[in-house]
């Protein structure tokens, strides 16, 4: 069976001055993939990331993203994408339901489709109750869940999470997982990064960088048995500290 | 006293080593001082008036060469008949014309005495006062060096009405000084405090066994002698560009700018102490500043037209001291014993804030 | 050392810190545990005497953090939550001035940073802003140690840290108590908690429990199972609807469940296997410290 991809990056680099933060990486992510992009602080992650979103674009090497060149096609790229990191957040001083209005209407969703969508959303979340609330009076843990559901809201072929449950307490971690699952399930391809090992554990295929460049890259079990450990803590310690 | 020298090491460190704020903090003073200062000279440098020289005569020659020579004005004289002004003022680009009358050199010769026709556009008050009182000038050599009096009869061309002040460059470029020293003075020591509160280092110190007084201190000495240089820049602008004379002491004038300075810095400290980001300690040393020294120091509006209760409230704006002191120093050459009532009024100031900060200066987060 | 007596904070209607109390010996490597928001930040600042309480009080060898503020703060050595550095300051810079705020010198404290410190001496005139996550983190420690504090107060030293770096951080923490520090130290993760002489874990300004990582997980009510499978989400909701089901979470490649104590290992596997089609590997496990916070969870 073909599979089709979602991300395709190939020797892709970004340098600052003589320091190159992404060193000729390649690597693909298929559709409907829950891909774990780790590393130490440092590694390049975040640089990787900003490419791959079309903030920034690339020294060399190129790629395609949703079906878009992420140096070429950056507006088409943004529009088919989602993103939401723990900085990246809601309006703290608006309500949850005009948060998802805004969102909506910046991704051209139809009044119509925001109240469809607002309505499975909250109905999903268990929310209902506090759609006129302010934000900032909701809870970290539901906030996270909130942002992530906004971050899809206009069906993005793939959506990047950058360290999403950084600081949540463990139930609700695990919920939002549980979103993460649900939204794969509606077709949508989640790339995530986490400093939490477990969280690691959940995606299909998980990638480690080092210094700029992908150090290892497969699924949870591939990992495991290359680097005869028993959990994702061990395989990361042993590959970060060389 | 090692940790406060430590503390005035890292402030200097922060100053040199953000080149951008550095420049802001020169660079902003000087563009402003320019900017409002040419707004007025270099309509006084090109400014077009009209001559109509209706004696035609050696003495109506030499007080027009005399005028041409100024460097003030680019004179025209492209007609002999006053009923063409009025057309001419509503070109608009000339605002002011001189009437020499037919019997000019008769009266002077007769009589030592000769009357001249000023008439200005009074749609535009300001430039034209502006220009009255330099053509003052010009006429006040010519009686010197001639031996005459001519009698300005000066008259205002529908409208408006005159402008009693008669305000010249010299009494605005104080109030320009005053303001933009004292903006940036506050801002700085605003600002600084804010960030360290931003970044979350303002808690390690108050943690640490450092003195609120040190802190406060340790805030001010860096800034005061980067205050006292921007006063310097400040300073020469007005003397060299401006052409303002210095008829006083310089070292009363430092000292009174040292005074003033501190004021400020202070000011910026107390504003820091209600701020908890760098934006609102901006905003509010901008808005709750500027307005306030723009309108209540006497620098733009005569302090004494107006209502009682903005005239005692503008006793508490440092600005209003200050200028009176500059003005007096470099204007009138008064020594201290002219203005140790303002002079004082201005250490009380000082000090009171300087109290009051230090009272209100939080040895904890709430 | 640390004597929190029934403390209390609330900001307007929220109760950010409610009626806590704990105890920490000296010598002890105490961490408050707990998820952002729970209020671990507001107890440090209570402790660091930066807010004062509403109620209740807390005393640090013998000085009270509101009546001997000063004496308290010099006695402290405190990290607060984001690393506090200056930024547009090198390395040496930043150490030299906190150590001359406190009224020492590196040099005389040398010997209580030198294991940490040695790994950013390469970098020592390079801004603090440059470094990484993890060498800040590392710097801000040194910084806060440079005094020779009695107590160390660490605010979430190791969040937006990678897991490498966390790791060699419990390590300089673990060091440093053997040279007799006492030190509190907060942190949103679980695991972090086993590396601890004894834990506190907060949720939403309550204690939930205090006692040793070990005998916090020894408490557990119920009996733990480890399942794995291929596809966890879909085992997960396979689980779901079993009445014998206390609790069942996600951990990692395998799925928690918690059943009642009398339940046996057959029994699970007759279930699953009458209700998936794909093979499936189930096994008693301990439960750690993690299933026992969620499980306190549940009960609040």
């Amino acid at each position: 069976m073909e599979k089709e991809t979602v991300i395709e990056v190939k020797n892709l680099t970004k340098a600052y001055g003589a320091f190159k933060a992404v060193n000729d990486i390649s690597f693909e992510v298929y559709k409907g993939e829950i891909f774990g992009f780790l590393g130490a602080n440092g590694a390049g992650k975040t640089t990787a990331i900003k490419m791959l979103t079309g903030i920034i674009t690339s020294t060399s090497g190129d790629g395609s993203v949703a079906g878009y060149n992420i140096n070429k096609q950056r507006d088409k790229l943004k529009e088919n994408i989602g993103y939401m990191s723990q900085k990246f957040s809601l309006y703290e001083d608006l309500t949850l339901m005009e948060n998802v209005e805004f969102y909506g209407g910046i991704y051209g969703l139809s009044k119509k489709q925001i109240i469809d969508k607002a309505t499975l959303m909250l109905d999903r979340l268990h929310m209902n109750h506090i759609k006129d609330t302010l934000i900032s009076d909701i809870p970290l843990g539901w906030k996270q869940k909130i942002a992530f559901s906004v971050a899809i809201i206009h069906d993005p072929k793939i959506v990047f999470l950058d360290e999403p449950t950084s600081g949540v307490d463990p139930i609700t971690r695990r919920q939002f997982w549980d979103l993460i699952y649900q939204a794969v399930e509606d077709g949508i391809t989640v790339f995530v990064t986490t400093h939490y090992m477990d969280e690691a554990e959940y995606c299909d295929r998980i990638s480690m960088m080092v210094d700029g460049e992908i150090y290892a890259i497969g699924s949870l079990q591939y990992l495991l048995n290359k680097y005869d450990s028993k959990t994702m803590d061990e395989v990361f310690i042993k590959i970060a500290r060389g | 006293m090692k940790t406060f020298f430590a503390f005035v090491n890292k402030e200097f460190k922060h100053i040199f080593r953000d080149r951008r704020t550095l420049i802001i903090l020169f660079g902003m003073p000087i563009v402003l001082v320019v900017l409002f200062g040419f707004a007025i000279t270099t309509e006084i440098n090109n400014a077009k008036i009209q001559v109509v020289d209706l004696a035609n005569d050696v003495y109506s020659t030499k007080l027009i060469n005399k005028i041409k020579a100024s460097g003030y004005f680019s004179v025209k004289e492209d007609t002999k008949n006053i009923n063409d002004i009025e057309r001419i003022f509503q070109d608009g680009k000339v605002k002011l014309a001189v009437v020499i009358p037919q019997s000019f050199s008769k009266d002077l010769i007769n009589t030592n005495y000769a009357q001249i026709q000023i008439i200005t556009d009074a749609t535009d008050p300001n430039t034209s006062n502006i220009i009255t009182s330099y053509l003052s000038a010009v006429f006040k050599q010519f009686e010197m060096e001639e031996g005459y009096t001519l009698s300005t009869n000066l008259e205002i061309n529908t409208r408006m009405k005159y402008n009693p002040l008669n305000k010249s460059v010299y009494m605005f470029v104080p109030g320009v000084m005053t303001i933009i020293l004292m903006l940036v003075s506050a801002m700085m020591t605003s600002i600084t405090v804010a960030r360290e509160k931003e970044l979350g280092t303002m808690e390690i110190l108050l943690v640490s066994p450092l003195k609120p007084s040190i802190i406060i201190l340790g805030k001010i000495v860096p800034y005061l002698v980067l205050s006292l240089i921007n006063a310097m820049t400040i300073l020469l602008l007005g003397l060299f560009v401006f052409d303002m004379p210095m008829l006083g002491s310089y070292l009363l004038l430092f000292t009174e700018i040292f005074i003033f300075v501190l004021a400020s810095l202070i000011l910026g400290l107390l504003i820091s102490t209600v701020s908890n980001s760098q934006q609102t300690a901006m905003l509010l040393s901008l808005m709750g500043l500027m307005l306030p020294t723009i309108l209540l120091s006497g620098f733009i509006f005569p302090i004494s037209s107006m209502p009682k209760i903005l005239q005692y409230t503008s006793d508490i704006i440092p600005a209003k001291w200050f200028i009176i002191i500059i003005k007096s120093v470099m204007l009138k050459g008064v020594g201290i014993t002219y203005i140790w009532k303002e002079t004082l009024i201005l250490i009380g100031i000082a000090i009171f804030l300087l109290v009051l900060t230090i009272k209100k200066f939080k040895v904890r987060l709430e | 050392m640390i004597n929190i007596k029934n403390i209390k904070k609330s900001y307007g209607d929220i109760t950010a810190v409610d009626d806590i109390t704990i105890h920490v010996r000296k010598g002890q490597l105490f961490g408050l545990i707990g998820p952002d928001g729970a209020g671990k930040t507001s107890l440090f600042r209570m402790l660091t005497s930066l807010l004062i309480p509403d109620e209740g009080s807390a005393v640090i060898m013998g000085y009270d953090t509101v009546k001997d503020y000063r004496k308290v703060r010099n006695i402290l050595g405190y990290m607060p939550e984001r690393f506090s550095l200056y930024m547009d300051l090198s390395v040496e810079e930043n150490l030299n001035f906190f150590a001359t705020v406190f009224n020492t010198t590196i040099e005389e404290n040398y010997h209580l940073i030198k294991d940490i410190y040695k790994v950013l001496e390469p970098f020592k005139d390079r801004r603090a802003g440059d470094l990484s996550g993890g060498m800040k983190q590392k710097l801000a420690l040194c910084c806060a140690l440079i005094h020779k504090p009695e107590v160390l107060l660490l605010d979430e030293p190791t969040t937006g840290v990678d897991p490498v770096s966390r790791k060699e951080f419990w390590e300089m923490l673990k060091s440093l108590q053997t040279k007799g520090f006492t030190t509190f130290v907060s942190t949103p993760f679980l695991d972090d908690a086993e590396l601890c002489d004894e834990v506190a874990l907060i949720q939403d300004g309550k204690i939930l429990d205090m006692d040793s990582p070990q005998n916090i997980a020894k408490k557990y009510p119920h009996k733990l199972w480890s399942i794995s499978a291929s596809n966890n989400y879909k085992l997960l909701r396979a689980i779901g609807n079993y009445e014998k089901k206390k609790s069942a979470f996600a951990f990692g490649n395998s799925v928690h469940l918690a059943t009642a104590n009398e339940v046996e290992i057959e029994e699970i596997q007759n279930y699953l296997k009458s209700i998936i089609d794909y093979d499936f590997e189930i096994k008693p496990i301990e439960p750690n410290i993690e299933d026992a916070f969620m499980e306190l969870m549940k009960e609040e």
